[in-house]
C-alpha cells in the first residue's frame, strides 16, 4: 500500500496543513509519497523531503502548475495517482477544487473532509454542518480523500530524508487560466494554524471597529477571524470567515466577540480547546459552547482585555 | 446562451438535525425539506444572467424522488424556463450524480452550467468538479462573481488566501459560494405561472447511466456534546481564569 499526499504550498514554502495530511496518511499505514506540483517549487520539495515519515517526493515543476489550477492538477494527479492505494490532500480551497476532478477521472467516488481514520478503507467525516458524524467505508480501488487538518495532529516537519525525483508528466489546460488574485496581506498568523484566534461578529458594528480586535491579537500573537454575518455585512473580507463554509479552526484558545453563535459558525470552531465568548446578549447561543462567558459590552471589554493580557 | 442549473432537495437549513436512535442515518421523517441554499444562489445567478440579456434560456435539473418536483417548480417560479427531473428513489453518490448531469449536458448543450458548491446534507463539495472532469469542461468553483464576456467567462473565486479570478472558455461550469448574490423570493403570480412551465421526467436508465455505489455508511452518530462552562463577572476574572485555570495565556 502506497499513499500519495499532495503538498499544499505557494511555490515558495510548504503550507503546514500538509503535515496534518501526512499524519492522516500515517494512520492509514503504508509508504507515504508526496507530490509537489508547482513552478520553481524546489524549496517546497526540499521541505517535503524532510517531513517525518515521507519516503519519496515527486516534483512536477512546470508553468502549467504555477497556480495549481484545477484542470491541469486534476489531470496530473489522476495520471500519477492511478497506481496508489490512496490519494490525500488538505481540505483547502485548492484540494477541494481539483480532487473531485481527479476522482471522476479515475472513475471513483471521493471522501471529503475526513476527521479520523478507522482503517485503510473506513473514515469518519462530519455531515450536516457537523450536526452528525458519519463513518464511511469505501470499496473504490483508489481512495481519493481530503483531510480536515483539525482532526489530525501534525507530524514533525523535520527528521525525514526522502529521495526527490521529478516527473515528466505535463498537463496543460487550454480551457482555463489564472487571471488575477487579491490576497489578504497580514503579518498575523494564519487562521488555520494559529494557537489563539479572536473573532468578531455582527456585534462589531463595522469594519473599523475590528481594530480593537487587531490590537488584542497583536499582543497575543493571535489570528483574527470573523463570523459569516460580519463577512456578509462587508466588515471584513471572506478569507477571515470561520465556519462551516469558511475556515475550520481548532486553536488552544478561541475568543468569540459579538458573535451570537449560529450553527454554521459553531461548526467551524467548536473543536477549539478553550472557548471564550464576549457578548452583551446573555441568551446568545455562543454561551452554550463557551468555557468562559462574559456578558458585557464588547466595546468596554475588549480594550480592557488588551490592557490586561 | 443556454444555462443549465442543477438543484438539490435537502433538509431545510432551519431544521435541527437529529440522528436516528439506531445510528443508521439522520432522521428525515416528517422533516421540512427545501432547496439547498447554494442551489438557490445558482438559480438566482442564472436568472440575473437572463435579465442582463446574457442568458436566453434557463433549464433546471434535479435528481431525486418525485417530490423533488417541488424544488424544480420553485426554480421555475424564480425565473427558470423549463425543468427536468431525473427520478430515482435511490440515494446517489456524487460520481453517479455527475454522470447523470453529464448525460443532461450532452443532450442540452448548455454554454454555462451553474451548481451550488455543496449541499448542506452530505457536505461533499464534489459534484460540479466531477462534472467538469467527465465533460472535459473548465470550472470556476466557490464563485463570488461571474462575468460572461463573449465566448469566455471570468469567475472570481473565494479561496483560503483571499480572492482569485480564473478565465474559462465556454462552455464552462460554475459552483456558487455564499456571496455571489442574494436570492429573491418567488412572487405569487410567478408561482402560479410556474405551474404551467414544462417539466419533463426521465429515469437514470433513459439517460443510459447505471447507478453504482462504492460507499457504505457504517454508522451516523451525533457529534460530541460541548457543555457550557461558567460565566465570569468581568475581564479581570476572565484573564485570571485563562492564565491560571485553563493555562492558555
Amino acid at each position: 500500500m502506497t499513499i500519495l499526499v499532495i503538498a499544499e504550498h505557494d511555490n515558495a514554502a510548504l503550507n503546514a496543513a500538509t503535515l496534518n495530511v501526512v499524519a492522516a496518511a500515517k494512520q492509514i499505514g503504508g509508504d507515504i509519497e508526496v507530490l509537489v506540483a508547482g513552478e520553481a517549487c524546489g524549496a517546497v520539495a526540499d521541505a517535503a523531503a524532510k517531513i517525518d515519515g515521507v519516503s519519496k517526493v515527486v516534483v512536477a515543476d512546470n508553468a502549467a502548475y504555477k497556480y495549481q489550477i484545477a484542470e491541469p492538477m486534476g489531470d496530473l494527479v489522476a495520471e500519477l495517482g492511478a497506481g496508489y492505494s490512496h490519494i490525500l490532500a488538505a481540505a483547502s480551497t485548492t484540494g477541494k477544487d481539483f480532487m473531485p476532478r481527479t476522482a471522476a477521472l479515475l472513475d471513483v467516488n471521493m471522501i471529503s473532509d475526513i476527521v479520523a481514520v478507522e482503517s485503510a478503507d473506513t473514515f469518519v467525516r462530519p455531515i450536516y454542518a457537523g450536526n452528525a458524524i458519519a463513518t464511511v467505508q469505501s470499496s473504490d480501488g483508489v481512495k481519493v480523500i481530503t483531510v480536515r487538518g483539525t482532526g489530525f495532529d501534525p507530524v514533525a516537519a523535520e527528521g525525514g530524508s526522502a529521495a526527490v525525483e521529478a516527473t515528466a508528466i505535463v498537463k496543460e489546460s487550454a480551457i482555463s487560466a489564472f487571471v488575477s488574485e487579491e490576497l489578504a496581506a497580514s503579518d498575523r498568523p494564519d487562521l488555520a494554524a494559529a494557537e489563539i484566534v479572536i473573532s468578531g461578529g455582527r456585534g462589531m458594528g463595522n469594519g473599523e471597529n475590528f481594530d480593537i480586535l487587531y490590537k488584542v491579537a497583536d499582543k497575543l500573537g493571535a489570528a483574527v477571524g470573523a463570523s459569516r454575518a460580519a463577512v456578509d455585512a462587508g466588515f471584513v473580507p471572506n478569507d477571515m470567515q470561520v465556519g462551516q463554509t469558511g475556515k475550520i479552526v481548532a486553536p488552544s484558545l478561541y475568543i468569540a466577540v459579538g458573535i451570537s453563535g449560529a450553527i454554521q459558525h459553531l461548526a467551524g470552531m467548536k473543536e477549539s480547546k478553550v472557548i471564550v465568548a464576549i457578548n452583551k446578549d446573555e441568551e446568545a447561543p455562543i454561551f452554550q459552547v463557551a468555557d468562559y462567558g462574559l456578558v458585557a459590552d464588547l466595546f468596554d471589554a475588549v480594550p480592557e482585555l488588551e490592557k490586561l493580557v | 446562451m443556454k444555462v443549465l442549473v442543477a438543484v438539490k432537495r435537502v433538509i431545510d437549513y432551519n431544521v435541527k438535525v437529529r440522528v436516528k436512535p439506531d445510528n443508521s442515518d439522520v432522521d428525515l421523517n416528517n422533516v421540512k425539506m427545501a432547496m439547498n441554499p447554494f442551489c438557490e444562489i445558482a438559480v438566482e445567478e442564472a436568472v440575473r444572467l437572463k435579465e442582463k440579456g446574457v442568458a436566453t434560456e434557463i433549464v433546471v435539473v434535479s435528481i431525486g424522488p418525485k417530490v423533488a418536483q417541488e424544488q424544480i417548480r420553485t426554480s421555475l417560479a424564480l425565473g427558470a424556463d423549463r425543468g427536468i427531473l431525473i427520478e430515482t428513489e435511490e440515494k446517489l453518490e456524487s460520481l453517479t450524480v455527475a454522470k447523470l448531469l453529464k448525460a443532461v449536458v450532452e443532450k442540452e448543450q448548455p454554454q454555462l452550467v451553474v451548481l451550488g458548491k455543496q449541499s448542506i446534507d452530505s457536505d461533499n463539495n464534489q459534484t460540479g468538479q466531477m462534472l467538469g472532469a467527465l465533460t472535459g469542461l473548465p470550472q470556476g468553483t466557490f464563485a463570488s462573481e461571474v462575468v460572461v464576456d463573449g465566448d469566455k467567462v471570468n469567475v472570481t473565486r473565494e479561496v483560503d488566501a483571499g480572492l482569485r479570478t480564473v478565465g474559462l472558455s465556454l462552455p464552462a461550469i460554475v459552483t456558487t459560494d455564499l456571496r455571489l448574490n442574494e436570492p429573491r423570493y418567488a412572487s405569487l403570480p410567478n408561482i402560479m405561472k410556474a405551474k404551467r412551465k414544462p417539466l419533463e421526467t426521465v429515469s437514470p436508465a433513459d439517460l443510459g447511466v447505471e447507478i453504482k455505489s462504492t460507499q457504505t455508511v457504517v454508522k451516523v452518530t451525533p457529534p460530541a456534546e460541548r457543555s457550557a462552562g461558567i460565566k465570569v463577572a468581568d475581564v479581570a476574572e476572565l484573564v485570571e481564569k485563562l492564565k491560571n485555570e485553563a493555562k492558555v495565556l
